[in-house]
């Protein structure tokens, strides 16, 4: 088990490596840091000496890849490619134009971001297996189809409405709870609730109908045949039978996602202003700011890594038949 | 001339897909086996539906596709100048909706602004009031009294003639269906009610009835009134609605076409060569994979702004400038989103090289070009074309999300996203201008929804094992429930036989 978790995460290196390789061909090569500069200076009136200031200040002056002004190992690590991009791995983000540490900003920012997306993924689950499985029990009834008419109708409405909406209708309409915000503490949970409950809506759709698909599946095998021909209660053979082995793809799909749940989600942070990772990755692509972009790519592409390596370990935990090898 | 035609980039695209699918469909026209499971899918109620929506959806984007700059008058001079203004045949034939610009918001059916002005009266007193829209209700004498009649007079007009051209094409249908089956107009009527047919035309009559009769209560007013209202600018919110229509149907198919080549290539080689191919082509989509969605576009689209910034002279209008940002959008969230086809791809053509038939192709010398192009390529063609419309709701749902994340079209595109970003700013004023993005909203549900209700036939049809939709098996259960009761008469009357 260990020495797969080991050759797992091994295996991860030449991944992230391309992600890192990726992201600075996008960010430097593929526009020069001239060319950031003065789509940051506003393209007209603006001076070479401006653009050097720009570039001076953010560590872009230097060669892309090879330093041959420099001496030894100085020949590779005093360029933008090592600053900038091999810093990465050692969490070293650089600074962000406001001046702040990204580093820092990240860790901070973490734990907003989390007070939203982890009780809504967890509710969520909740809350979907419970419809699928209401949905499942009731099977090629008016139940199920009305289901699975509400199911596509949520999917096909726009995330942004649920917020707008949700927002109008609870907070402005009604007075329950503040329209945004955010406090550290207890007092949180009056700003949470709505975003909450609007996370779990919007996903509601596509979730629950792809679960319904699961049990449904897992009730046409030969083990649920033959637990209803002993005379087992469909609600036992549901609860009992079903619903162990649909946790299986159910669970190991959603694992995945977990450590991205740091991330946040873009859209809801910024709507309802809470300080999370997400309203900064928003700020930051506003603001055309490239370094906390750059360093957001990089660590959206670690926690997925991290989450895919979560998922291979889920797998084996809950099913026994899969061997490592 | 009086114009002259501009191709922009996504036109051409749009055209090269046209003929792409018309060759396609002369294609399957000749081919037995690949007809039937468009037979399902012609057989499915929800999915004739969706596409008699979709269709209006299209031909809307299709008309909004041919551009072309209008000549100006110039009278001295004998040379033609044309417009730097961009136009498409549905600005032409949206005219009025185009050219009454009102001063700023006004309500739906409002014969006044939404804001108060300071007028001028003629004995020089100033007053405070709403004053009178320029062109929304303009007709009326007295908006106060006379606006409701006025409105369902319109709207009653507009519904008799919907349905009017509604029972035209009722009349036409079920002539020419009477016809094909040699049968009487009466009971080929009580066929299409009863859902006897073999397409079901009583789910598409029933769509056809409820858009015919809103199109003509929207044409009936919509002369008169701006009826989802005025923007900021005072634009008719409707006309940008219907501006939507194409930015949301290019960004949803050309996307695929843009993702197609990579997917495709990739995903067959992968599976075809195995080997340090296969190695090569797995590391590829596992690393761009695992950057999220999200912040790969965003990288993507901020250093294509750059680009864009800082080479003005590669675009000489700004529908020129606006379309190549939305071709570029296209190319990257293909870029971003051909790697879960490809794995599918390459997954099924793992299976399919180990097949027999494959086997005796390379035992009798067949190229491996060749076997790709005749004996892989026709056999995952199934798979894509599921991915194809499964993915096409998603992106037209997040066009409207990466546009409020300033990382979507261009701002002078008129879209989803740029409508709902502009109309969320006024969220906070008191009263709500709530219209715009009302319309906005309904006018993506309609077109998600029936994008959605399509892909699930589709999927249905070439995909029996992932059953989505459960009106099939409900008339399956009825139908094995009639079956069994059937098999239970004859099992009497077997026993009745017998026994003395």
């Amino acid at each position: 088990m260990l020495n797969y978790i080991i050759r797992r995460i091994l295996y991860a290196i030449p991944i992230l490596v391309g992600v890192n390789l990726i992201t600075f061909t996008l960010f430097f090569v593929v526009n020069t840091p001239d060319d950031m500069a003065r789509m940051q200076l506003g393209i007209k009136r603006v001076t070479p000496e401006a653009i050097e200031k720009w570039k001076h200040e953010r560590g872009y002056d230097k060669p892309l890849m090879l330093n041959d002004s420099e001496e030894g190992s100085g020949k590779f690590t005093h360029t933008i490619f090592f600053e900038k991009s091999v810093a990465m791995f050692a969490f070293d983000f650089g600074r962000a134009d406001d001046g702040r540490d990204i580093a820092h900003e990240i860790k901070s920012r973490m734990l907003p971001s989390l007070a939203i997306a982890l009780p809504v993924f967890l509710l969520g689950l909740i809350v979907y297996i419970t419809f699928a499985l209401v949905m499942a029990f009731f099977r090629a009834t008016y139940v199920d189809f009305w289901g699975v008419v509400l199911c596509v109708a949520l999917m096909s409405i726009s995330s942004l409405f649920y917020i707008i909406g949700g927002q109008f209708l609870i907070s402005k309409l009604w007075h329950l709870v503040p329209i945004s915000g955010y406090s550290s503490g207890l007092d949180a949970g009056k700003f949470l609730v709505l975003p909450v409950i609007i996370g779990i809506i919007s996903g509601a759709g596509a979730s629950t109908r792809w679960y319904r698909t699961i049990f449904l599946e897992e009730m046409s095998k030969d083990y649920v045949r033959t637990a209803r021909a002993k005379g087992l209660p469909e609600s036992i053979v549901l609860f009992r039978h079903v619903l162990r082995n649909a946790m299986i793809p159910i669970l190991t799909g959603a694992v995945v996602v977990i450590p991205l749940l740091f991330l946040g989600s873009l859209i809801a942070e910024s709507f309802f202003g809470i300080p999370g990772l997400g309203s900064y990755t928003i700020d930051a692509i506003s603001s055309q700011d490239f370094a906390v972009v750059r360093a957001m790519v990089f660590l959206g592409s670690l926690l997925y890594i991290v989450g895919l390596i979560l998922t291979d370990i889920s797998y084996t935990l809950v099913d026994p038949r899969i061997r490592l090898e | 001339m009086l114009f002259k035609p501009v191709i922009l980039w996504t036109d051409a695209l749009i055209y090269l897909l046209v003929m792409v699918a018309l060759v396609f469909v002369w294609y399957v026209r000749r081919n037995e086996h690949m007809l039937v499971p468009w037979r399902r899918v012609g057989h499915s109620a929800s999915g004739m539906a969706s596409l008699t929506v979709l269709v209006f959806f299209m031909s809307i984007g299709l008309l909004d596709t041919v551009h072309f700059r209008p000549a100006i008058e110039n009278g001295s001079n004998s040379e033609k100048v044309y417009s730097v203004e961009v136009l498409s045949l549905l600005d032409i034939i949206a005219t009025p909706l185009r050219t009454r610009v009102e001063k700023t918001y006004s309500a739906p059916f409002a014969a006044h602004l939404y804001a108060r002005e300071t007028i001028e009266l003629p004995d020089g007193a100033q007053m405070r009031e709403f004053p009178r829209l320029q062109f929304g209700g303009a007709h009326l004498q007295d908006p106060a009294t006379q606006l409701t009649n006025d409105v369902a007079e319109r709207a009653t007009t507009g519904l008799a003639l919907g349905l009017l051209s509604w029972c035209l094409v009722l009349t036409l249908l079920s002539v020419s269906l009477a016809r094909r089956d040699s049968a009487t107009l009466s009971f080929t009527l009580s066929a299409i009610r009863r859902g006897d047919t073999e397409v079901p035309w009583n789910a598409v009559l029933a769509t056809l009835a409820l858009m015919f009769m809103s199109i003509g209560v929207a044409l009936m007013l919509s002369t008169h009134y701006h009826i989802f209202g005025t923007d900021k600018v005072g634009q008719d919110v409707f006309y940008q609605s219907l501006k939507s229509i194409r930015t949301g149907l290019v960004i949803g198919t050309l996307t695929t076409l843009m993702m197609l080549p990579f997917a495709l290539l990739l995903g067959i080689m992968a599976g075809y060569f195995r080997g340090w191919v296969d190695d090569v082509i797995q590391y590829i989509y596992t690393t761009l994979s695992s950057i999220p969605g999200v912040l790969l576009i965003a990288a993507a689209v901020l250093m294509m702004q750059v680009y864009m910034e800082t080479h003005p002279e590669l675009f000489d209008t700004i529908a020129a400038r606006a379309d190549l940002r939305l071709l570029f959008l296209c190319i990257i969230l293909g870029v971003t989103s051909w790697t879960g086809l490809c794995r599918l791809l390459r997954g099924e053509t793992l299976k399919l090289r180990e097949m027999e038939y494959i086997q005796a192709a390379h035992a009798f010398g067949v190229s491996h070009w060749r076997i790709i192009s005749r004996h892989i390529l026709p056999n995952v063609m199934h798979i894509v074309l599921i991915a194809t419309v499964m993915d096409f709701s998603g992106l037209v749902l997040a066009e409207a999300v990466l546009s409020y994340v300033g990382v979507g079209v261009d701002p002078s595109m008129i879209s989803f996203g740029t409508m709902i970003n502009a109309a969320r700013l006024e969220m906070a004023r008191e009263p709500m201008v709530w219209w715009a993005l009302l319309s906005a909203f309904g006018f993506m549900f309609a077109l998600v929804l029936s994008a959605n209700l399509f892909a699930d036939a589709v999927q249905d049809a070439f995909n029996p094992r992932v059953r989505t939709w459960p009106l099939q098996a409900r008339k399956l259960q009825r139908r094995g429930r009639e079956q069994y009761s059937k098999d239970k008469t004859v099992e009497a009357e077997i026993k009745g036989s017998h026994s003395p």
